[in-house]
């Protein structure tokens, strides 16, 4: 165990892979080492990448590997890909656009599938960004498809989150509206080389306008950004802009960004709370019998579900009705 | 709450041969077994599998080859593995492809499990996988 926490800190891919692995197994015991590891994070600076399939993640973010690479900067990345509700299999291809890097020391890359456990992909990826913050990590890139609570609230755990669109997805941009668009802190619009790509700068920027005063802090107006990943156009920019918001979040003091820390450390321990809770209660109802009980007894018609659940969830906290 | 580990395993192509189609299917039933299956897309090394192998905890390397490089491809993934993850290292690597009969024997010897040849039934791998390759205990 302590030994695990030396070589994570040390830097050991192979330590670090399989620490992954393990929390998202839910291997028993995986919490002590993140209990030890987590006084050796905080040092990263974690952006979450998000957008509908297809429109570009993977490249933008192995073009952002490689100018934060040129830069020396060490990097990694954490790609989400979608488990298949049917069938509990994943093809995970982000590695495809990036394995140019996977010879280089300096960049770790992960894929994870989302596998559907509730609450478990937010979680198991927060704890694996603390994992590659404790291994020394100066940037970590978080890249999701964008689609659930789940992977919003992925991004949202970033310092810096970044929504991609493509031209011509017209009502799509409205579908992002609703949930996401007040998490960017930037927008890029990638394959700008093609067709419409104005047209949906204007609708974006209409967008962000209206959605000012949804921004507590309100002096950050999230920049547009157009892009062509393939050809590595505007992704300097792109870098630009993401230390442009870095030094907002740190000005006066730091403000913004212990607003933000402590926001998100309150949903964060409030989310940790609810899953322990959850689990520890199940687990003792169901070793002690009575979760069975009650499914018996509500097969049996003596009893109906609400009341079940009542009974069930006061007898463990110890409250009467 | 002890949940059962999943299985990961890696589809990956080395080499110029360019020809994916085997490698994408052998992917695409590998998730319907209910697998998690990293592809590395085209055009790999030996080092840039291993790495990868090594970053994505896989239990498994399926190495796919369709234009003759298996002989020197295959073995020297193996032999990587065993460099870069250590001498416990524990990643099952097979293949499948064209690849001659002659040379099963050879590449079996040099530490890959099994070669599935032209007209492998996909079930047969999928079970074959099942069987023989499962998830890291420690």
């Amino acid at each position: 165990m302590t030994n695990a926490v030396e070589k994570v800190i040390a830097g050991d891919v192979r330590t670090v892979a399989r620490l992954i692995r393990d929390i998202d197994d839910g291997v028993p015991g995986v919490r002590e080492t993140l209990k030890a590891l987590y006084p050796h994070t905080g040092h990263a600076y974690v952006i979450g990448i998000t957008g509908a399939p297809g429109v570009g993640k993977s490249t933008l973010v192995d073009q952002m590997v490689a100018r934060l690479r040129k830069a020396e900067k060490t990097v990694g990345v954490l790609a989400v890909d979608p488990t298949s509700p049917f069938t509990g299999g994943a093809i995970l291809g982000d590695r495809i656009r990036m394995q140019r890097h996977s010879l280089d020391e300096g960049v770790f890359i992960r894929s994870l599938a989302t596998r559907g456990h509730f609450g478990g992909l937010t979680q198991s990826t927060r704890s694996a960004i603390d994992v590659l913050d404790a291994m020394g990590k100066d940037y970590i890139l978080v890249e999701t498809v964008g689609v659930g609570q789940d992977e919003v609230d992925v991004v949202k755990s970033a310092q810096t989150t970044i929504i991609i669109v493509i031209p011509g997805m017209g009502d799509d941009i409205q579908a992002i509206k609703a949930g996401i668009l007040e998490v960017g802190d930037i927008f890029v619009i990638n394959k700008a080389d093609r067709e419409g790509a104005d047209k949906t700068l204007n609708e974006l920027r209409q967008m962000t306008e209206m959605g000012q005063q949804k921004y507590k802090e309100g002096k950050w107006t999230p920049p547009i950004l157009k892009v062509e990943a393939v050809f590595d156009r505007g992704v300097v920019e792109l870098l630009d802009a993401i230390e442009k918001h870095r030094a907002y979040l740190m000005e006066s003091g730091g403000d913004q960004h212990l607003l933000r820390r402590t926001l998100r450390i309150r949903e964060e321990l409030a989310e940790m709370v609810k899953d322990r809770l959850v689990q520890e209660v199940l687990d003792q109802l169901i070793e002690g019998g009575d979760f069975e009980r009650a499914v018996e007894a509500i097969l049996a018609g003596e009893m109906d579900p609400y009341t079940a659940s009542d009974n069930l969830v006061l007898s463990k906290l110890g409250r009467k009705r | 709450m002890v949940k059962e580990r999943k299985l990961r395993v890696m589809v990956a192509k080395a080499g110029l041969d360019g020809h994916d189609r085997g490698a994408r299917i052998i992917a695409r039933a590998f998730r319907d077994a209910g697998f998690e299956v990293v592809y590395t897309g085209l055009h790999q090394t030996p080092e840039s599998v291993v790495q990868a192998a090594i970053q994505e905890d896989v239990d498994m390397v399926g190495m796919s080859s369709l234009a003759g490089a298996h002989r020197y491809l295959f073995p020297e993934v193996v032999r990587l593995l065993r460099e870069k993850g250590g001498e416990d290292i524990d990643i099952v690597v097979c293949g499948g492809g064209i690849i001659p009969d002659e040379d099963v024997p050879k590449l079996k010897e040099a530490g890959i499990a099994e070669i599935f040849g032209p007209g492998s039934k996909l079930d047969d791998i999928v079970n074959w996988v099942r069987e023989h390759v499962k998830p890291r205990v420690a």
